[in-house]
Order: C-alpha cells, then sequence, then structure tokens
C-alpha cells in the first residue's frame, strides 16, 4: 500500500507540476497561433465569398465559390502576376550573382582600396535607395531620352534600379559567410591548376549556398513588395507589377473590388509562402546573420 | 555536358586549364561582343539627343570594360565591376544627384532642360491666323491608333498627327460637307466617337511642315478646321521670346522662367539652383514645418514602438515555447512564422479591409456591429499601425530570439537559482543582457527599416485622416518618407526640389542613428 501511495504522489506531484509549468504555454501557443493565422484565414475566406465588396460579410467561409477567382481573367492581373515575377527573377539572380562576385572578391583578394571599398559598403547601406526615388525618377527621364530600353516603363530600366541596390545590401551577409570557408580549399585547387573563375563557380559559390538562398529570397521578396519605385518607374497599366496593381483595386474610396483583391492576394502570396516553406532552414541561419525582410 | 573534370584529365593539369580557357573564351568573346556593342549603341544614341553626361559616361564605361576583362591582370576588378557599376549609376550618384535636386526648383513646371524648353514653347504657343479658310476635316487614327487629322487643302485631301506632318493621301474621297469621308490607311471617326476624346481633339495640332513657323490645323468643332501660327518668336541673340500678337517681350528670369515685365510667365520653364531656399521652407514656411515636426515625431514613435511591441512579443513567445517540456514546438514555431512568410504589403492592404469601418470584419462581425474608427480617427489610426505592424513583425522576432536564447548556457540559470534570483530578476539581469549582445544590432538595423516603412503607412491608412486642408495633402499618420513620396509624385504640382531636400534631412536621421547604434555595438570595429 505504501508503494502505491508513493507512486501516487509522485504522479500527482507531475501533473502539479505540468498544470504549473506546461499547460499556460499551450494556452498561450494556441491564442499565438490564432492571432498569426486568423487574418490568412480571413482573406483566403474573402477569395471564396460571392460577395465582391466588404459589406455584407457575416462570418468565415458562409459561401464558397471561385467565382472572385475568375473575375480575375477580366483583369490585368495576369499580367502583372507575370511582370512581377520576371523582375523578382532577374533582379533576384543578378542580385546574387554581382553580390556574390564582390563578396569573393573581398574575401579572396587583396588589392589597393579593398579596406576602402568595405567600409564604403559599410557606410552605404544605412541609407536605402528608396530615399533617392525622386533622383531615380529625374535620372531614368534623361536615360529614357537616349536609350528608351533603360527609361520610364521599362521593366529593364526597374532590374537595373534593383541591381543598384544589390551590392550595398547583401555584400557583408556574404562577405562573413565566404570567409568562413578555408582558404585551403582555394589553395589547393590553386595548385591543380584551377583558374580564380573555375575556383569560384565550382567551390565556393556551392560551399555558401544557404546564404545564397538567403539573398535570392530576400531580393525577390524585396522587388516583389516594392511599391515606391516601381510605381515611379513603371506607368502604363500592362507594365504594373502586382504591388502596384493590386493597390488599385482597394485604393478607391467607394470602387474598392475587395473581393478580386482577396483572390488576386491569395495568388500573389503563394510564389512567396512556398519559397519561405523550402527555404525556412536557411533563413532561420541568415536571420541570425542580420537580414531584414520587408 | 562536355564539362571537363580535373579527375578525368592527364596527370597535366595545365593541359585541363587550358582547353577550358579556349572553351570560355567564345563565351567570353560573345559576352563582350554584346557588351560592347550595347554601350555603343548607348553613346551613339545620347549623341544624337544631345546628351552629353550620358554619352561621357557611356564612353568611360566602355573604356573601363574592355581595358578590366581584356587584360590578364586586375583579377578582383572582374569580380567587383558590374556591382560597382550598377551601385555607382543608380545608388552613389542617385544619393549625390538627390543633394544637387535639393538645391533646385526642380518640379512639374521645371523638369527639362532650357534648349528643350525653348523647343517646348515654339512648338505648343499658337494663335488662330486671322482671315485665313477655314478647312473641311475629319478627325482620324492611324493604325498605331494615334489620333489626327484629315483635312482638303485646294482640294486635295491631306492627314497627319501630332508628330507627323500633313501629307496628300491618294485615294480618298470627299463627303456631301466637304469633309473627307474615307482616308485610306486611316480610320475616320464618327460623331459619337469623336465626343469621346473631345478633349484630345480640341487640344490636338497637326503641324502643315516639319518647321514649327509653318504652323498648324486646329479644330473646335471636329468637322471644320482652322489654321494656327506660332504666338511666340524666339530670338537667339537676346535669348527672349516675343508674343506675336502683343508684342510682349519675355526675358529669363532667375525662377528658371521666361517672363514678361507684368510677371506672366512661359510654360515650362527649366530648372534652375535656388541655394537653401528648400530647406528655408521647410524650417519657416509654418505649415510645412509643423507637419514635417508632426511627422518627424510620430516616425520616431512609431520606429520605436514597433521594435519595442514586436521584440517583446517575440521573446515572450520565444520564452515560453524554449521550455524542455513543452511538444510540438516545431509545428508552433512554422505556423507563427506564417505572417512574417505572407507578403508584407498584402498583409497591410488586408488588415486595411478588416479594420474598415463599418464595413470591416473585425467592426462588422467580431464586435458585433460596434462603429468604432479604426483608421479614420487619428490616434486609434496610429494605434492600429503599430497594431500591424505588430502582427507583421513579431515572428521575425521570435526567430531570432529563439536562436539567441539557444545560445545562453543554462548553468549561468541555475548559479542565479542557487543564490534564490526570482524568475523576473532572473529575466533582467541574465536573459535580456545577453540577448543584446547578439540581438541589438538586429534591433538597430529593424528600427532603421520601420523609419522608412512606407508600405506598411501607405497600405494601412495612405497617411491619413487627412490634416483638413492641408497645402501639401498630408495626413495624421504621414511618416516622413510618406510626405516625401505625397510632395513628389501624389499632390497635383510635384515638388521635386523640396521632396529632395526633405530625403536629404531623412538620409542625415537615419545615417546618424544608425551610426550612433553601430558604435554602440562596436559592429564597425568586429566586421572590419
Amino acid at each position: 500500500m505504501a508503494v502505491v501511495d508513493a507512486t501516487g504522489s509522485r504522479q500527482q506531484a507531475q501533473r502539479v507540476r505540468w498544470w504549473r509549468e506546461l499547460s499556460w504555454r499551450y494556452l498561450i501557443a494556441v491564442a499565438a497561433i490564432l492571432y498569426a493565422i486568423f487574418p490568412i484565414v480571413f482573406v483566403l475566406s474573402a477569395s471564396l465569398s460571392s460577395r465582391g465588396t466588404l459589406s455584407g460579410t457575416s462570418g468565415l467561409f458562409t459561401s464558397v465559390t471561385t467565382v472572385q477567382y475568375d473575375a480575375l481573367f477580366d483583369t490585368l492581373f495576369w499580367t502583372w502576376m507575370a511582370n512581377s515575377l520576371i523582375i523578382g527573377g532577374v533582379s533576384s539572380v543578378g542580385t546574387v550573382l554581382m553580390a556574390s562576385a564582390a563578396a569573393y572578391a573581398f574575401s579572396r583578394f587583396r588589392f589597393r582600396g579593398r579596406r576602402g571599398t568595405l567600409t564604403f559598403l559599410l557606410l552605404l547601406q544605412m541609407f536605402p535607395q528608396l530615399l533617392a526615388f525622386v533622383a531615380i525618377l529625374l535620372l531614368l527621364l534623361a536615360l529614357g531620352h537616349a536609350v528608351p530600353l533603360l527609361g520610364l516603363n521599362s521593366k529593364a530600366a526597374l532590374i537595373a534600379v534593383y541591381f543598384g541596390g544589390a551590392l550595398g545590401a547583401n555584400t557583408f551577409l556574404m562577405y562573413g559567410f565566404f570567409n568562413s570557408v578555408p582558404r585551403e580549399l582555394d589553395e589547393a585547387a590553386r595548385i591543380d591548376g584551377a583558374s580564380h573563375s573555375r575556383i569560384y563557380f565550382t567551390i565556393i559559390l556551392r560551399l555558401v549556398a544557404p546564404v545564397l538562398a538567403v539573398v535570392a529570397l530576400l531580393a525577390f521578396v524585396g522587388s516583389f513588395s516594392d511599391f515606391i519605385i516601381a510605381r515611379v518607374v513603371l506607368t502604363q497599366q500592362d507594365q504594373l507589377t502586382v504591388a502596384v496593381g493590386l493597390y488599385q483595386f482597394v485604393s478607391g474610396q467607394f470602387d474598392a473590388r475587395w473581393g478580386i483583391f482577396a483572390a488576386g492576394a491569395v495568388i500573389a502570396s503563394i510564389p512567396i509562402v512556398v519559397l519561405f516553406q523550402f527555404l525556412q532552414r536557411y533563413i532561420v541561419g541568415g536571420l541570425v546573420a542580420g537580414a531584414v525582410k520587408g | 555536358m562536355s564539362t571537363v573534370a580535373p579527375s578525368e584529365t592527364p596527370p597535366r593539369a595545365t593541359t585541363s586549364h587550358a582547353r577550358e580557357l579556349n572553351r570560355w573564351w567564345v563565351v567570353k568573346l560573345a559576352v563582350m561582343a554584346l557588351l560592347n556593342a550595347g554601350l555603343l549603341y548607348a553613346a551613339y544614341s545620347a549623341l544624337m539627343v544631345q546628351e552629353w553626361a550620358i554619352l561621357g559616361f557611356t564612353a568611360v564605361l566602355l573604356v573601363v570594360v574592355n581595358w578590366v576583362y581584356v587584360s590578364r591582370r586586375m583579377v578582383p576588378a572582374k569580380y567587383l565591376l558590374p556591382g560597382i557599376v550598377f551601385l555607382l549609376v543608380y545608388q552613389v550618384f542617385t544619393m549625390g544627384y538627390t543633394a544637387y535636386i535639393a538645391f533646385t526648383n526642380y518640379g512639374s513646371e521645371n523638369t527639362i532642360r532650357k534648349d528643350q524648353a525653348i523647343e517646348q514653347i515654339l512648338r505648343t504657343g499658337d494663335v488662330r491666323v486671322e482671315g485665313a479658310a477655314d478647312l473641311p476635316l475629319a478627325v482620324v487614327r492611324d493604325e498605331a491608333g494615334d489620333l489626327g487629322f484629315a483635312v482638303v487643302v485646294d482640294g486635295v485631301v491631306q492627314a497627319g498627327t501630332a508628330e507627323e506632318p500633313l501629307e496628300p493621301v491618294g485615294g480618298a474621297t470627299v463627303g456631301g460637307n466637304g469633309a473627307p469621308e474615307e482616308v485610306p490607311g486611316w480610320t475616320v471617326l464618327n460623331l459619337g466617337q469623336i465626343l469621346e476624346v473631345q478633349s484630345e481633339v480640341t487640344a490636338l495640332r497637326v503641324p502643315f511642315s516639319d518647321d514649327p513657323a509653318d504652323g498648324w490645323v486646329r479644330t473646335q468643332t471636329g468637322s471644320v478646321g482652322f489654321q494656327s501660327s506660332p504666338r511666340y518668336s524666339y530670338d537667339e541673340a537676346t535669348d527672349t521670346f516675343t508674343d506675336l500678337t502683343t508684342e510682349v517681350v519675355y526675358t529669363p528670369n532667375d525662377r528658371g522662367f521666361f517672363a514678361a515685365p507684368d510677371g506672366s510667365r512661359l510654360t515650362p520653364g527649366w530648372p534652375v539652383t535656388v541655394g537653401f531656399e528648400n530647406f528655408q521652407r521647410m524650417l519657416t514656411d509654418s505649415r510645412i514645418s509643423s507637419a514635417l515636426l508632426q511627422a518627424g515625431a510620430w516616425t520616431f514613435a512609431f520606429a520605436f514602438l514597433s521594435v519595442a511591441t514586436t521584440f517583446f512579443l517575440g521573446l515572450f513567445l520565444a520564452m515560453t515555447f524554449n521550455h524542455p517540456g513543452v511538444r510540438g514546438r516545431k509545428v508552433i514555431r512554422s505556423l507563427l512564422i506564417l505572417p512574417y512568410a505572407f507578403p508584407g504589403f498584402l498583409a497591410a492592404l488586408v488588415w486595411r479591409g478588416m479594420l474598415n469601418n463599418p464595413y470591416g470584419f473585425i467592426n462588422s462581425t467580431i464586435l458585433g456591429g460596434a462603429d468604432i474608427p479604426w483608421l479614420t480617427e487619428e490616434w486609434l489610426a496610429r494605434f492600429s499601425i503599430i497594431a500591424v505592424n505588430l502582427w507583421l513583425g513579431f515572428p521575425y522576432m521570435f526567430l531570432i530570439a529563439t536562436g539567441a536564447l539557444q545560445a545562453v548556457p543554462g548553468d549561468v540559470y541555475e548559479a542565479a537559482r542557487l543564490d534564490g534570483a526570482s524568475a523576473f530578476r532572473q529575466f533582467r539581469s541574465i536573459t535580456l543582457p545577453l540577448l543584446m549582445i547578439s540581438v541589438a544590432p538586429l534591433l538597430i538595423a529593424s528600427f532603421a527599416f520601420n523609419f522608412n516603412n512606407f508600405n506598411l503607412i501607405y497600405f494601412v491608412t495612405e497617411g491619413g485622416p487627412n490634416i483638413p486642408g492641408h497645402p501639401l495633402a498630408l495626413g495624421e499618420t504621414d511618416i516622413l518618407i510618406s510626405v516625401v513620396y505625397k510632395v513628389a509624385v501624389v499632390a497635383g504640382t510635384k515638388q521635386y526640389g523640396l521632396a529632395a531636400a526633405m530625403s536629404i534631412v531623412i538620409f542625415l536621421i537615419v545615417g546618424l542613428v544608425s551610426w550612433l547604434g553601430f558604435r554602440q555595438t562596436r559592429k564597425l570595429e568586429e566586421v572590419l
């Protein structure tokens, strides 16, 4: 009897401890998750609703139809989406190539002006390119006068502007990672006769793949979400990016089309959410190294 | 597919190196040829439109690119050049250019060069030629859809657009009213179609020839055209315009306009430097300075509160789930970071819909038809913005706090517990200080980011509610960057000079805050 009593009270003590130390943590988990997913559930529900406006929404998922998604085909949404994917894709690949090439040069070569350039980049990354949008507008006005491809209302021009921000924001993040790749690897390869470009493309880039993924994602999200510069550079309706285009759906005071917007928002968010799921492991590592997403 | 792997090559490694160089040589040559062609084309077009700065830059770039990539030395430059060129043009130059614009009166009416402005005044100022014969006219469109006129001059049908001077059209027919009826190669608009584009039609000028002095055809009715001739004549020797109808002489003034003695002026003008005027206006024009002061204070409060609220919620959640007994931590984490994975600008717009009064989901459903002006009352709007940013930002802080907490050694807590420290004391004296070492630079970066978090403000409230009757149409929740945007892009009369001057002020503030912060954390020394 005495033994049973002892186990019983130990179990009881454990239960008490569970209630005291852990139960509230689960309660908070439930509350936090509800808070985190509520707006996403709302936009899903609104995109499946038959109503196109805000008024009259009384509950979640009261009706499930695809009319809002069908209605997207009557708008330029798919053109905007394609524009955004092209601009985001090209600027993300270009950013990774240029920033990693620069980080390779800083990490592996010793040249005159290296320290000065590094300090300059460190200072420069404090000043967001966004702030210079007036000058960008006037610069593109003049450039477009000579080379229309680099002027207003051209995707190439917008990509070039995003390329301009490639080094400032990312070189430092990459520089640290490049330094963590042992130099002995390059030296061994050089003795085997590999050229500097071969070492860069086949050895270094493979070893720093995680940080390349993070920078690619941040560059993609950055250009995908940019509003000011995209809005200033692209003016024709069929040239807009999805951020500027979707904003138009709901910017009107009286003719806001929330149903269509919700459907567009769900589709537009898919590429980013999917990329995040794939790269989650790398991102968490990269975050602590100092990357901020907008 | 034929990549030569080092292991497959014969012992003499130099062979593979040379062969590889040969193969890549072709690719490299093609890229260089394309680059040179592009740059030469850019230089040529810049020469044609007399943009000397662009021509000069392209020429320098042409030399540098070939020098760096053809030479066998300068290896680091080969890697740095592409990024540096874009950086110099689109970030360094634009920053310097912003500083220059801040000292000019660049704006809606002062955007183009003086020679371009002169040309435009010559091309657009016109006056009806008194006594000239009316011309029977039809409104037409060319194949590209551009509006034009077809007129009957001396029995011959001629057609043209604003860009293309009138040219005789073969095979055209004239209708009963004497106006052209069918014009091959052009679409004739009927009365209904004309009414749709009425304002464009009455503004349209079709030149008789390439020389502006020959005048234009215009119309008021869409069926009868009249001849107009240039109203102003430009005298290069004295650099003045003369109004041919009134003989008034316009001379260039220090504001970048041709102005008459009575103060009236010709548009467009050209930008001129105005010294510190834009900065002076920010300080002395009370409507601007008070709004800027308010926006500045709110920007600081918003950025600080955003960092503080997101960090403490993220940290609280990280500490809550950092307990080894909590099961399903992975699931909790992947659900909690959903707001971080969802594109921020879309989330801001979704919240704007949910917070709408009275139709938004929060008022109409959750609060059962409450009438709370979340986005339209000054202080509630500010509260809503911070609340929305909390939702957007806490997962990021949760992630970095989780990472940083795992680096805090457990035995420190053991020692503290033995010394009888309470849970709160442990948090304040151990967790927070240890965390701050790794997290502080990220908090500063987050502050700097939120300082210019245009998307959030503009998408949730558009800066509103509006300050009644404000000359720059500013709102109560505008932060500095959205003020700049409104002055430069949204306003009817765009004031690029003033906007650039405001940008400079933000540059200085952000730079100062970051510099102070980074110096504090000694990040600068650590990185270099």
